[in-house]
């Protein structure tokens, strides 16, 4: 029998800071990484000096492939002043920086070290469309890869599976596309921050002021079902169901419980920390769920006494709509085969009883994919401090978030659950 | 009685050979494909070579409109998607394998649990030869 996880000592979250997300031209790694840990040392309330940082953990897929440029940690550890203080690169495909959390979170609940920096960075849009999609292929399992599966076909045959078992269509994943729009609206960091009504307004203005044919979509429904405005990418993968190509940096400082309160009044608390590993597409016994998804909500629960009902909002990796369905089932909020009717009767919304992804997710805040873990918690801390302006969950007594991070095709999976007390 | 060791290496050789072999623990009976090496089931060492006989069923599939530079190269693209699909054999184990015989321009009309036969689709000559495993409709 598995005893119960536990931290040999309590940690704490005092200071986070991201990036905007999006494509950058003009910007580079370093550059928004050094606008993410300046806005995480802006952000601890009663200050912090960086020399006091015993290590730092970088999140990073693939800078090796996209960038030509491998072994970060250093490079990163350099770029804030941190040498010669260690620095760790962990590489879980776009889970690398949940890795990169926890490995801080277990350096500091051993007692080795003290304060501690985790973060993630990943710079993918300076390469052809076709090389980013080689390189997200490299964390498919190789026998996928070779018989033509790309990242968002492995999610397709994954709707297929779901479609046929549930009775789910195309036009529910369209009611999460449309909830992540609406959330990233009022999301400043979002790489897409309008939501579908408005993108369907720009396009017809623009065919207007160009003299086209205006388009007449009555819905967003009937935008998203146009295939010269939703083109399909991996059938029943559109575009609209797919993550963007982004490029973003996130850092969170964590330290000793016991020390917290000398950076600020409001730390916030790791209570739940889960990971688990899953396996490839045709090794899984039914493709309608995530494997290590499951096993790691099982670790981060147990170890937290919480229940699923018991997290009052998450952010939940959405690369591709259906994902976000099938991991609500997966973290419990809901039963398996009833996701799809939860988020069409807008019990994710923001206003909802169970908000998700309120920054808007992968889909519209973007998915630098190594940054992507520090900066779903970097929502939690927001919601959970009060902080997220337009965005902050309405339900009183905020108290319990969650972040939900999947690498490659389900193969490495996070649950991490932060409390504020 | 074949010889070959239980890899990766020696399944793509199959491949190339018309053979779509998996391998089956001697102790407990577990079936694995592609092949392993070790039983992880009753981590039993002592495997066998079983040729599958490449019947089976669809159980999830996707039609690519986007895809790798070598299946553009094969000609494949936003006007002629490829399907890509898991596949269910009669042997009660599934594989991943390109599927043919399917009107991938109608993605919506493809059925899960459509009858499939194994195919070999060989590319390049001699050494460089590779084998890709499909399945066709």
């Amino acid at each position: 029998m598995q005893r119960k996880r536990k931290l040999g000592r309590g940690v704490a979250v005092v200071g986070a800071g991201m990036s905007k997300f999006g494509m950058y031209k003009d910007k580079d790694s370093k550059d928004l990484f050094v606008e993410a840990f300046s806005e995480m040392l802006s952000s601890v309330d009663k200050g912090a000096d960086p020399n006091d940082i015993d290590a730092l953990y970088l999140g990073n897929f693939t800078n090796d492939f996209w960038v030509h440029s491998a072994h970060w940690g250093p490079v990163i550890s350099d770029l804030v002043g941190l040498i010669p203080k260690p620095a760790t690169r962990t590489e879980g495909a776009c889970a690398a920086s949940a890795l990169a959390f926890r490995e801080g979170v277990f350096a500091i609940a051993s007692g080795f070290y003290d304060v501690v920096l985790v973060s993630g960075v990943e710079e993918m849009s300076k390469r052809p469309t076709e090389e980013v999609a080689e390189g997200l292929a490299m964390a498919t399992s190789s026998y996928e890869a070779e018989v033509g599966f790309t990242f968002p076909g492995v999610f397709g045959a994954v709707a297929t599976a779901y479609f046929e078992k549930y009775g789910a269509t195309r036009e529910h994943l369209m009611n999460v596309t449309i909830k992540s729009h609406n959330n990233a609206r009022l999301n400043p960091k979002a790489q897409f921050n309008l939501s579908i009504r408005d993108t369907m307004n720009s396009k017809i203005a623009r065919a207007e002021k160009k003299g086209e044919p205006v388009p007449t979509w009555r819905d967003e429904k009937e935008f998203l079902r146009d295939p010269k405005a939703n083109p399909v990418v991996a059938w029943p993968m559109h575009l609209y169901d797919c993550c963007p190509i982004s490029d973003g940096a996130a850092c969170m400082l964590l330290v000793a419980e016991e020390i917290a309160k000398n950076f600020t009044d409001n730390p916030l608390y790791v209570v739940g920390i889960g990971q688990g590993s899953g396996r490839a597409l045709h090794a899984a016994d039914d493709n309608t769920y995530f494997e290590a998804t499951r096993y790691a909500a099982k670790e981060a629960y147990e170890m937290s006494g919480l229940k699923p009902e018991d997290i009052q909002f998450a952010e939940v990796h959405d690369c591709f709509s259906i994902a976000e369905i099938i991991h609500l089932e997966d973290l419990g909020f809901f039963k398996p085969g009833e996701g799809y009717k939860a988020v069409e009767e807008g019990l994710t919304r923001l206003d909802g009883p169970k908000p998700i992804n309120t920054s808007g997710g992968l889909k519209c805040k973007g998915h630098p994919v190594g940054a992507t873990g520090v900066s779903q918690l970097f929502e939690v801390w927001k919601q959970l401090r009060g902080e997220a302006g337009e965005r902050q969950v309405p339900i009183k007594n905020l108290r319990i978030g969650a972040a939900h991070n999947l690498g490659g095709t389900g193969g490495t999976c996070s649950l991490t659950i932060l409390e504020r007390r | 009685m074949e010889e070959r060791p239980f890899s990766d290496i020696s399944y793509a050789q199959f491949l190339n050979e018309e053979k779509l072999m998996g391998s089956r623990c001697k102790k407990c009976g577990a079936l694995f494909l592609p092949p392993r090496s070790i039983c992880t089931k009753c981590y039993g060492a002592d495997m066998e070579w079983v040729e599958m006989k490449g019947k089976g069923k669809l159980v999830a599939f996707t039609c690519i409109s986007v895809g790798p530079p070598f299946m553009i190269r094969e000609g494949y693209d936003r006007a002629h998607p490829y399907c890509s699909g898991v596949a269910e054999l009669e042997e009660g184990i599934k594989i991943v394998a390109r599927i043919e015989g399917v009107d991938t321009t109608k993605p919506e009309t493809i059925k899960i649990g459509t009858p499939l036969a194994v195919r070999y689709l060989h590319r390049g000559e001699a050494d460089n030869m590779k084998t890709y495993l499909a399945f066709s409709a």
